[in-house]
């Protein structure tokens, strides 16, 4: 009907995918994107990546041209935060006090990163590493030879680290715990990218609890709790993120490590869905709820969510979950969620060299694979998983075997 | 401008406009073309955005890469004449490409 209006909070790589995929199958009324930054949705995955190390610029970021929306009737409201939803009146309130009406509300409010609540931490130098601008703000501290320490040795921070030393500075990662990567992967892939962080010359320190930043108007070191300290003319900390779910609190909205959606991406208010970072929906493949910070994610449950706000409910949500991280000349293809393996498979060498695959394996299954320049382990290991049957270890570790004749 | 012809498996014919150095995968999802996913957003690494590169144009495009031949190895219908769209690069010389896209992407 023409007068219904979509809203969407959060010009994101949901809002992209949505909006468009809404007005095509046959939504006749408004859609408006609400986003807090200043860009039409980007890419956020090359930001540690080709857009840091400079290969990329912001018009090389959009997910689409404003031509697109322009086609489509996709209204944007940029540079604008949403601060509050009303749901008994079925509006959203600016924090000007303006207010819009919905007859369908999204949210695709995305991440917030963890903030370390540091001496020092507001120091110029010191950024987070989320969003354009912050890339921007990191800029200038960068160059030759110049010391940059990384707060956090997760694969944002190891991008990062990839990136900078490319760009010929000295690099070193602080890892708080025993292991970079621990929250995200076993300890093989842990070992192994630390030996070839170690190769392409940056310092990993493990164990290392960051405990303030000094320096006179702009950073110049990092101090551990150990006592060590370490120069830097650039601080990036990347120590995770936490669904924004404040909105969806505030309103009354079912959350549970992220806002609960079914899975047709309904939240616990039938005029309002939720997709990508922000929520948690049940896994019919791992038959847990679980909340992803990734992109297929995100444009997956769009795709479902414009389908359900068109009142199509034929197609539910069950994408096996996938990841990816490039770092130096390594293409890390992640299929599946590895957490509860009992086993872990190595087709490959994992020792030496940069090609290899690590299968994770429950009760003789594989739930999910990380591959190393191995593109067809990744193919292959994605439809391993989907079938969910017994596999032949001997044979998923020698690589003479074809992966196809696994299936 | 060059153009790109986008056929899809029901037969639906797409032609669209493209600046030389954008990727084929890039003006598909501008343009809305059913049948190019482009989950990882041209970064080689899903395969989503396959195709099939009309004969007369094949022999036209750069070689691709390895990781690009292990992915199309991979997808549900590999084909002599298969891409992944977002590592075509347009020219002058490939105005007027066609490409075909498959029935797994459908």
């Amino acid at each position: 009907m023409k007068n219904e209006k979509c809203i969407i909070i959060g010009a994101s790589h949901v809002a992209a995918q949505l909006a468009p995929m809404l007005r095509q199958q046959g939504w006749q009324g408004s859609i408006t994107v609400i986003g807090d930054e200043y860009f039409l949705p980007y890419h956020r995955p090359p930001l540690s990546k080709a857009f840091l190390a400079g290969d990329k610029n912001t018009e090389g970021l959009l997910i689409r041209t404003p031509a697109n929306y322009k086609r489509a009737k996709v209204k944007f409201l940029l540079g604008t935060r949403v601060s509050r939803i009303d749901r008994e009146l079925k509006r959203v309130v600016l924090d000007d006090g303006e207010s819009f009406q919905y007859t369908k509300l999204v949210l695709s409010t995305g991440s917030n990163v963890r903030r370390l609540p540091l001496p020092g931490i507001d120091l110029k130098g010191v950024n987070y590493l989320r969003s354009i601008a912050d890339i921007e703000e990191i800029r200038p501290f960068t160059g030759e030879n110049k010391a940059a320490v990384i707060i956090g040795g997760g694969y944002i921070g190891l991008e990062t680290a990839a990136v900078l030393r490319k760009l010929g500075m000295k690099v070193t990662v602080l890892e708080a715990s025993s292991r970079i990567l621990e929250r995200v992967t076993t300890e093989q892939i842990s070992s192994f990218y630390t030996r070839v962080h170690k190769e392409e010359g940056v310092n990993i320190v493990t164990n290392a609890m960051t405990v303030r930043l000094e320096g006179d108007k702009k950073v110049e070191r990092v101090v551990c709790a150990d006592g060590k300290t370490f120069d830097a003319d650039l601080v990036v900390v990347g120590v995770g993120v936490s669904p924004a779910t404040e909105l969806a609190e505030e309103a009354g909205l079912k959350i549970d490590n992220g806002v609960v959606v079914d899975e047709y991406c309904r939240t616990s208010d039938k005029n309002i869905f939720a997709a990508g970072d922000c929520t948690s929906h049940h896994n019919f493949i791992y038959d847990r709820r679980i909340r992803l910070e990734s992109v297929p994610n995100a444009t997956d449950q769009a795709t479902v969510a414009a389908k359900g706000i068109n009142g199509d409910f034929k197609h539910p949500y069950n994408a096996l979950p996938w990841f990816w991280s490039d770092q130096y000349d390594i293409k890390l293809q992640i299929a599946g969620l590895s957490a509860g393996a009992d086993e872990v498979i190595i087709r490959g060498n994992i020792t030496s060299g940069r090609n290899f695959a690590a299968f994770h394996l429950k009760e003789g299954k594989v739930i999910a694979v990380d591959s190393i320049n191995k593109a067809k382990e990744f193919m292959i290991g994605k439809k391993l998983i989907l079938e969910g049957k017994l596999v032949d270890k001997l044979k998923l570790a020698d690589e003479k075997v074809e992966m196809k004749d696994l299936l | 401008m060059p153009v790109v012809k986008f056929v899809e498996f029901d037969g639906t014919e797409h032609e669209v406009n493209i600046e030389n150095g954008q990727s084929v995968m890039k003006v598909a999802v501008d343009n809305m073309v059913d049948g190019i996913v482009a989950e990882c957003g041209g970064c080689c690494s899903c395969a989503t955005c396959h195709c099939y590169v009309d004969d007369a144009w094949f022999a036209k495009l750069a070689e691709p890469e390895e990781t690009e031949k292990d992915m199309i190895d991979c997808t549900a219908e590999p084909k002599e004449t298969s891409r992944l769209s977002c590592q075509i690069v347009m020219s002058d010389e490939l105005d007027g490409l066609v490409v075909h896209l498959p029935e797994s992407q459908f």
